[in-house]
């Protein structure tokens, strides 16, 4: 027995330590859907023939930081600069004889989430210890609701662009199993050169929503927009920031591969993934890798495997070889969760301190499939566009900013929006806050074109004058550059005039019908005015001159 | 010198600390004793009885400034509560605030927390003044408190004088304390203290309680906070309240009950105030004699008890019948599989990172973590581990932890069907027999007595409910028989009621230490 005791550790799974890179705060990282670099028509495919053809199937686990001011048992504050180990209580510590007491804005933030997802708001609910020996997991254990989760059975719908031109708007959904409530765990941070780990629980007790969706996906673009639109879901709620790069929300994936019609493949978990350009990339290869094995008589391993984002490769992740046994027990110090609906709150409990799901309801905020349906609607916007507004941070306010204070149509601002903005940004690599032509002046300049003081293509260069001189205003740019709509109809006269002897062909060719060739004339004036001159007058004069 | 002790309750012998008109609490209050000359003296007390080995620490530098501060409120009118400059002990399964708490192992050797358990500040808060830490069975696991890695504690009996003679001819030998709260028990019986914040699983307050002749009693769930006891099984973990008599127990209880934020398996429950005052009428009370308590093992002596106290209750009114609890018989296979589950959960935050012993095998983590736990737990404690991961693996977890889970229902439901029956509390013996001499104790091992030391008390823990443990005689070995009252959930001042009236029928003798009698003597006028 007394031998047996140094073996029983093993017994346990206990895990080797694992290396976690600690984010760089400066890497940028950027979320554009634009960027994903593969779509589903052309997911990855195996040349080989094979009858019928394989495909992915892709299940996500994501985890959501909860936004809250204080820790899921604990009332440490929650705070992702501050010195390593100063935000942590005697229960983050796992100090004996502490017990969890459950912050009730947690709570809150999972109903929220689960209610915006369509879920089923468990009123009861039930906290598990799943247990497991890690350095930065001071317990031994980590508290999360492995039998009876706060919120079952939702559904994430989400859309993507597609299509020939990747202009189409398709909707698609994704079930969603569950929504847990659960710990987070410390950060460990090893030293190889001194061959030491050091510990940070900073970390260590925040409240996390694990959310558990079906293997509803069939591809790295798909798994991308779903969550792209988790993320925007819940920053609309506030319940999570959802920054991945700053691990706010992280994703694994579960992968398989079979033909339709037959039983699942073996599936494996896809780990390591801190963007979503990273997981569409990540889900892709481990797809193509699945069938590339599959092809030449291989067989998928039911693992672990991280992505490489310099290789784009996942890899196999020694440390999580072999089964672990969790060895799940009910968490003994924490009753129950129970939730109330107003009015129903038991005699002897206080509605201020219990969570009562229709309070919580009448609160939700407008959840982003919403806007875009209302922007449509009230803009009388293309739906990609309404696409392309919300799921860019901020544009969508940007864009209803510059609508509610210039006289031009929402049809006409939502160009400038998508178009000249968004390119710029892009080009430099801007979040919309941080662009340097503000909604209000961009407003101004369309109403200068708006009322005829300035022409479309005058108006693009007075766009980029304007990135560049923000402080300016467009007013003063068209003054200084000599921008202004050339309306003066002697000047214009002369100038159509020049424009029309020096293309005899093309006046030939209007003359006998062909009056679409006026639109080239009428480009050689802007060409000349350098696109100052008013159409509308230069469309007249031209008619003019080549009718006869 | 440690007269003051007992000549003040010899004074007043059925009377409790802090009752009005109480000997200590008085006594302190008009200034016929002083809190540091009362302090002093049991911190002489405890020398006195070192070798009974019943405080890991002893905290002789704060309990004097908790002393002379108590004093000066007295001295000003102006006492905290009614256990101002009362002595008290605590098991060192309590944090305790910058002294040192070990649970008795190695892996919290010097180990000192940085906040005081609930129970322990409300105590405080009352001006009540810490001695020190008692002793344990390592991590509250065992029924003899000779599982410590400080050393067994010996029961006072074994050193006490009855009628001049020494109680016990048994050489070398001596009896155990019982556990695993026998520092506590051994700390209150031997009169170094008032009261003792022991802990109750399995009947750790009470069997020790009942094996030295103290009030041991064991409260409803949830009526006192855990937070600051070290757990051994959370679900069943109640700190338990020994003291000398029973009126204390409840001085204590409504001083230390109430809803903890810190807690959140605590509840609220009814005051206790002036309880024991009332007279108790004892033909309202229907006494329930479970059948199945008959069991194995049982002592004639401690049988002849029982039957001589149901039948005092039934001479005074009391209606006395026997009941039924059929899956009392499961309880303690059942408890194994529940215990050592929660045990292998709760003893996984022992991994030397944060706190407590660190192996200076440093190779890898892994191997730190072993040689670390395998260093710093006993035998004991480590087979509890082992079984507890072998219950919790996922293949096994339907077969025994639910189904323990599951009879822990039906033996729950075994109470509440009596209780609903009519049946105010149920009499019961507390353990088997009087205190096994440590060499027959220890000739089997820890399981084993556990298995047979528990099986009065650990269906109580099963289903949460109040039980006390009162003396009522001492055996023929001069060791003391004691006997349990089980009431049903939040029925604790019911509960000690009964007790009460118990306790003032049987007339259990004081205990006397050889000197004790002269002391006593000197000191009877004060």
């Amino acid at each position: 027995m007394a031998a047996a005791s140094a073996g029983f550790i093993c017994n346990v799974n206990v895990p080797k330590p694992v290396v976690i890179k600690l984010f760089s705060l400066n890497h940028v990282i950027k979320r554009r859907l634009s960027t994903s670099v593969t779509r589903c028509q052309s997911q990855p495919q195996v040349k080989k023939r094979s009858c019928p053809q394989m495909v992915g199937v892709v299940g996500l686990e994501v985890h959501a930081q909860i936004n809250s001011t204080s820790k899921l048992f604990s009332g440490s504050q929650v705070s992702f600069s501050s010195p390593p180990n100063s935000r942590v209580s005697y229960f983050d510590a796992s100090l004996p004889g502490t017990l969890p007491v459950l912050n009730r804005r947690c709570v809150e933030a999972a109903v929220m989430t689960g209610l915006a997802l369509n879920c089923t708001i468990n009123m009861k609910s039930l906290f598990d210890r799943k247990h497991y020996f890690y350095a930065d997991m001071p317990a031994g254990y980590q508290i999360t609701q492995q039998r009876l989760p706060i919120a079952v059975s939702g559904l994430l719908i989400y859309s993507h662009l597609g299509g020939p031109k990747r202009n189409q708007v398709i909707s698609k959904s994704i079930r969603i199993k569950q929504i847990q409530l659960e710990q987070d765990s410390g950060k460990s941070l090893h030293d190889e050169h001194q061959s030491q780990t050091l510990i940070d629980l900073n970390r260590a007790g925040v409240g996390l929503m694990e959310l558990v969706m079906e293997p509803d996906m069939s591809c790295g673009e798909e798994a991308a927009a779903a969550v792209r639109e988790l993320q925007l879901i819940l920053q609309a709620l506030g319940t999570c920031q959802g920054n991945m790069s700053e691990g706010q929300l992280r994703v694994d994936a579960n992968v398989s591969v079979h033909r339709p019609g037959e039983p699942l493949g073996v599936r494996t978990e896809v780990k390591n993934i801190n963007s979503i350009r990273h997981l569409a990339r990540a889900i892709d290869h481990e797809i193509q890798r699945q069938m590339e094995l599959l092809e030449q008589g291989g067989v998928v391993q039911n693992e672990t495997r991280a992505f490489d984002q310099k290789t784009g490769l996942t890899i196999p992740m020694r440390d999580k070889e072999g089964l672990q046994d969790y060895r799940f027990m009910p968490e003994p110090n924490l009753p129950p969760l129970l939730l109330y609906v107003s009015g129903r709150v038991p005699a002897g409990l206080d509605p201020s301190q219990v969570v009562l799901v229709d309070r919580v309801k009448a609160l939700l905020p407008e959840l982003p499939g919403v806007r875009r349906e209302r922007l449509v609607e009230e803009y009388g916007i293309l739906p990609e566009h309404s696409y392309t507004l919300v799921n860019e941070d901020g544009l969508a306010d940007y864009f209803e900013t510059v609508v509610k204070a210039t006289k031009a149509e929402p049809r006409k601002v939502i160009g400038w929006v998508v178009k000249e903005l968004l390119s710029n940004l892009n080009q430099q690599n801007l979040k919309v806050n941080q662009s340097l032509v503000a909604a209000r002046a961009l407003a101004e300049l369309l109403d200068l074109l708006e009322t005829g003081h300035v022409s479309s293509t005058a108006a693009k260069v007075v766009f980029q004058e304007l990135w560049k001189n923000p402080e300016k205003g467009a007013e003063k740019i068209i003054q200084e550059q000599n921008l202004g709509l050339m309306s003066d109809a002697a000047t214009l006269q002369i100038i159509c005039q020049k424009v029309v002897e020096s293309h005899p062909e093309e006046v030939k060719a209007i003359q006998n019908g062909n009056h679409k060739v006026l639109n080239k004339l009428m480009g050689q004036v802007q060409k000349e005015t350098k696109g100052r001159a008013d159409p509308v007058q230069v469309r007249a004069i031209l008619q003019e001159l080549t009718s006869s | 010198t440690q007269a003051g002790i007992t000549a003040l309750r010899a004074a007043e012998p059925l009377k409790g600390l802090g009752w009005p008109g109480n000997p200590v609490s008085v006594a302190l209050r008009e200034g016929r004793v002083s809190a540091t000359d009362l302090c002093r003296k049991c911190l002489q007390r405890i020398r006195e009885t070192h070798y009974l080995n019943a405080y890991i620490s002893v905290t002789e530098e704060l309990a004097m400034q908790q002393a002379e501060e108590a004093e000066l409120r007295l001295l000003r009118g102006e006492p905290r509560g009614i256990l101002d400059g009362v002595p008290f002990s605590v098991k060192d399964n309590f944090c305790t605030q910058g002294v040192e708490t070990t649970c008795a192992s190695l892996m919290l050797k010097g180990y000192t927390p940085p906040f005081n358990a609930t129970v322990v500040q409300k105590l405080l808060d009352q001006g009540a003044v810490l001695l020190g830490k008692t002793n344990l069975d390592e991590f509250a696991m065992g029924s003899g408190s000779t599982d410590s890695s400080f050393g067994p504690v010996r029961n006072p009996w074994s050193e006490a004088v009855t009628g001049g003679r020494s109680s016990m001819e048994l050489g070398s030998d001596w009896a155990i304390a019982g556990g695993s709260s026998g520092g506590s028990a051994a700390a209150v019986a031997s009169l170094s203290c008032y009261l003792s914040l022991g802990s109750d699983t399995g009947g750790s307050t009470r069997n020790p309680g009942a094996l030295c002749g103290v009030v041991a009693l064991k409260p409803t769930y949830g009526v006192l906070s855990r937070h600051g006891l070290i757990p051994l099984v959370n679900s069943m973990d109640v700190p338990g309240i020994l003291t000398r008599r029973v009126c204390d127990a409840a001085i204590v209880l409504d001083i230390l009950r109430g809803p903890d934020e810190r807690d959140s398996t605590t509840v609220p429950s009814p005051a206790l105030d002036c309880a024991l005052t009332e007279e108790l009428d004892l033909t309202r009370i229907t006494v329930g004699i479970p059948q199945e308590y008959h069991a194995p093992g049982l002592s004639p002596e401690t049988a002849r008890q029982w039957e001589r106290v149901a039948a005092a209750l039934a001479a005074a009114g009391a209606r006395v019948r026997e009941v039924s609890l059929p899956h009392t018989q499961h309880s303690i296979v059942c408890y194994h599989v529940l215990c050592c589950s929660e045990v292998a959960s709760n003893m996984a935050r022992f991994d030397g990172l944060e706190y407590g012993h660190r192996s200076s095998v440093e190779t890898s983590t892994d191997a730190l973590y072993a040689a670390t736990r395998h260093e710093g737990f006993n035998d004991v404690v480590r087979r509890r581990i082992l079984a507890g991961n072998y219950f919790l693996l996922k293949q096994n977890y339907e077969r025994y932890f639910v189904k323990a889970q599951q009879v822990r229902r039906l033996i729950a439901d075994d109470f509440s069907r009596v209780f609903c029956s009519g049946v105010d509390v149920l009499l019961t013996p507390t353990t088997l027999c009087d205190a096994p001499t440590y060499t027959h104790f220890t000739q089997e091992d820890n399981r084993t007595r556990s298995t047979q030391e528990d099986v009065f008390t650990q269906p109580v823990n099963m289903a949460g409910l109040p039980a006390v443990s009162v003396p009522v005689a001492l055996s023929a070995r001069g060791l003391p028989i004691s006997l349990q009252l089980i009431g049903s959930k939040m029925q604790d001042k019911k509960l000690l009621s009964v007790a009460h009236w118990l306790e003032q029928q049987v007339d259990f003798p004081q205990i006397c230490f050889r000197g004790d009698d002269e002391a006593r003597e000197r000191t009877q006028g004060v």
